[in-house]
């Protein structure tokens, strides 16, 4: 007995048979089914009497020799038979990789789509803000509308649970910038300097905008995934059927909520970051903390407090928006959850650092320098 | 129908999770090409069997033999052969999502015979996509440009991508309208007789196990409680399988069984 598909050309009665044997599977065809599309001895019809075992894939094969070469097979019974009569009937021609493009053109294409893609999502941004405001216009005049319970539980998420990883991160960066800064200051002798440098830099820019970009991380993606999920679980059709206003029930809170906590965390991670360069100054500079702070009241100005805490809310506003829009964007399947989470975060740190530019051309020109 | 050699052999089979006992001392034996339904409420571990069979679950306790090779506590290596020769359909077809609907019938037979040249291998996929009813157009495009019906097709090409002599399919007809559902029942059938295959069918569908089950197996309370042909299930005094079978759905099946020719159409 034969283990694997073997073939050879025989000649019977003159004419050159072609004579197929042993076990014709995906398992036991081997190199057989290559060899054979390959071979190129003529042969007047294909004998299958002395194959033991068949597939569809050795039915395949027996089938395109045959429709090639236009021959006729005998000894096609039973199992040779019902599966030659299988992959017979399932021959058409069938694409497997999808179409291919030209490379340039695929990326002018795709130019072209983002370019689409990113109007219509400013426009669908605007048309969200928009939304909101509306929202917000009817809960002032019914403010019994107002989800208190909701804007608590977003307060716990969005400040409480943030505080540990904020006041670390600020930690960290304020030893950062307060090395750095002395790196480069003692070259001038300047090295008190580094406390300017901390105090000043860390009140109108990197406190607020460290925070920004760690909530737009923490919140705004967890608003994007959240909605989204509801999206996708008809949890929000569900809501507007009973007649309760998603945007109230479930956008307002979240942006309510991180527009109040956006100043408290980043006035407390401009605190930390203070205390962070404060210890590396005393450690490093030998600079005392009653120096440092009396050094820091006497440079930080109270309108480099009003930058950072101005700008808080605005900041706040974006991260919840952005975060509830994509999610509301959310449809089809599981995928566009992950996207839109994705989309969620990019978006709000882009635009958070795009209107810091704006402040900080804004707060130079009143004279706020 | 049932000829004597067992293709699945579960012998004692204990699943617990946590503290929730899911088997119990559960026996099954499924014979060499009949299709066998399983049938169960929900939470009574009809796929957590079919888990345990494939080897996606580890057993707490029990035997699982797959023609006649001892599945359970050997190395990947040795079951390698074992699972060359069965295909499995999952619920949702769980087509990979970057790859066409025709690189996903490759897949399997790129990963088993990596010696198929590149040519053989698109003419084997072409023709298994066509096999499982999907139209010809269907080839080149991404699981997720398809209809739920047609990603069970392709899913199903898959399954059958290597000439597999079991079949495991996971709830094929959820989800389906009563039309594709039928359709489907009929493509299963007919495959199964072109390719003499052995089948492991889970399913609520009374329909489909009118229409093309062999013989149905009854979980509950963790074990198999009944195994058999539907008259003989019907014959049984057991509560769950008279309330199943006897109820206003099983009825209707029923007597749409006997308005119509033996297999074949059905009503949702």
């Amino acid at each position: 007995m034969t283990s694997s598909a073997a073939y050879r050309i025989e000649q019977r009665e003159g004419r050159p048979v072609l004579c197929l044997s042993g076990i014709m599977t995906l398992a036991g065809l081997g190199s057989v089914g290559d060899d054979l599309d390959r071979l190129d001895t003529p042969y007047d019809h294909i004998d299958l009497q002395e194959i033991e075992r068949i597939d569809t894939i050795g039915a395949w094969v027996i089938h395109r020799m045959q429709k090639r070469r236009d021959v006729p097979v005998t000894g096609e019974v039973g199992d040779v038979a019902r599966l030659l009569g299988q992959v017979r009937r399932a021959d058409q021609p069938v694409q497997i990789h999808p179409d291919h493009t030209v490379p340039w053109r695929r990326v002018l294409a795709e130019i072209g789509v983002a370019t689409m893609q990113a109007l219509h999502t400013l426009k669908g941004l605007l048309g969200f803000f928009g939304a909101v405001m509306i929202a917000f216009g009817s809960v002032i005049r019914h403010p019994s509308r107002l989800r208190y319970n909701a804007i608590v539980h977003r307060f716990e998420t969005v400040g409480v649970q943030a505080l540990a990883i904020v006041g670390l991160m600020s930690f960290l960066i304020g030893i950062v910038i307060a090395q750095q800064g002395a790196v480069q200051l003692r070259q001038f002798g300047a090295e008190v300097f580094t406390i300017n440098l901390i105090g000043r830099l860390t009140t109108r820019e990197l406190g607020i905008l460290m925070t920004a970009i760690m909530v737009a991380g923490r919140s705004g993606s967890a608003f994007a995934a959240q909605i989204g999920s509801m999206k996708l679980a008809e949890e929000i059709d569900a809501m507007r059927t009973i007649g309760v206003s998603p945007m109230e029930a479930l956008v307002l809170p979240r942006i309510f909520a991180t527009i109040v906590l956006m100043p408290l965390l980043g006035f407390y991670a401009s605190i930390i970051t203070i205390i962070g360069g404060g210890l590396f100054c005393w450690i490093d500079l030998e600079i005392p903390p009653i120096t440092f702070i009396q050094r820091l009241r006497e440079v930080v100005l109270i309108t480099d407090l009003w930058v950072g805490l101005i700008k808080a809310p605005v900041f706040g506003a974006i991260i919840a928006i952005s975060g509830c829009f994509q999610g509301m964007q959310v449809h089809g399947n599981n995928e566009e959850v992950g996207l839109k989470t994705t989309a969620a975060v990019v978006q709000a740190i882009f635009l958070v650092i795009v209107l810091d530019a704006f402040f900080a051309v804004f707060f130079s020109s009143i004279g706020w320098n | 129908m049932a000829a004597p050699e067992p293709i699945i052999r579960v012998s004692g089979l204990r699943n617990v999770f946590d503290e929730q006992v899911v088997h119990e001392k559960l026996d099954l034996d499924v014979y060499r090409g009949e299709i066998l339904g399983v049938v169960g409420g929900s939470g009574t571990g009809k796929s957590v069997l079919m888990r345990s069979i494939i080897g996606l679950q580890e057993p707490t306790d029990g035997e699982i033999t797959v023609f006649g090779e001892q599945m359970l506590g050997r190395a990947d290596a040795d079951v390698w052969r074992v699972r060359k020769r069965w295909g499995v359909l999952f619920q949702g077809g769980a087509l990979f999502s970057t790859l066409t609907v025709a690189e996903n019938v490759e897949v399997p037979i790129r990963e088993f015979y990596p010696q198929i040249s590149e040519k053989l291998l698109d003419e084997i996929a072409a023709y298994k996509v066509v096999m499982t009813g999907l139209p010809a157009e269907a080839g080149p495009k991404y699981p997720s440009q398809l209809s739920g019906g047609m990603r069970k097709r392709a899913g199903l090409a898959r399954a059958l991508a290597l000439d597999p002599d079991l079949l495991f399919l996971d709830e094929p007809t959820a989800g389906l309208d009563p039309i594709g559902a039928a359709a489907f029942d009929e493509l299963i059938l007919e495959l199964k007789q072109a390719m003499g295959l052995t089948v492991f069918l889970i399913t609520h569908d009374l329909d489909t196990l009118y229409a093309i089950c062999d013989r149905v197996a009854v979980l509950a309370d963790g074990k198999v409680v009944a195994v058999g042909t539907i008259p003989e299930l019907m014959a049984l005094n057991h509560p769950w399988i008279q309330e199943y079978f006897n109820g206003p759905r099983g009825r209707a099946a029923t007597a749409a069984m006997n308005r119509h020719a033996p297999q074949g159409s059905k009503k949702g």
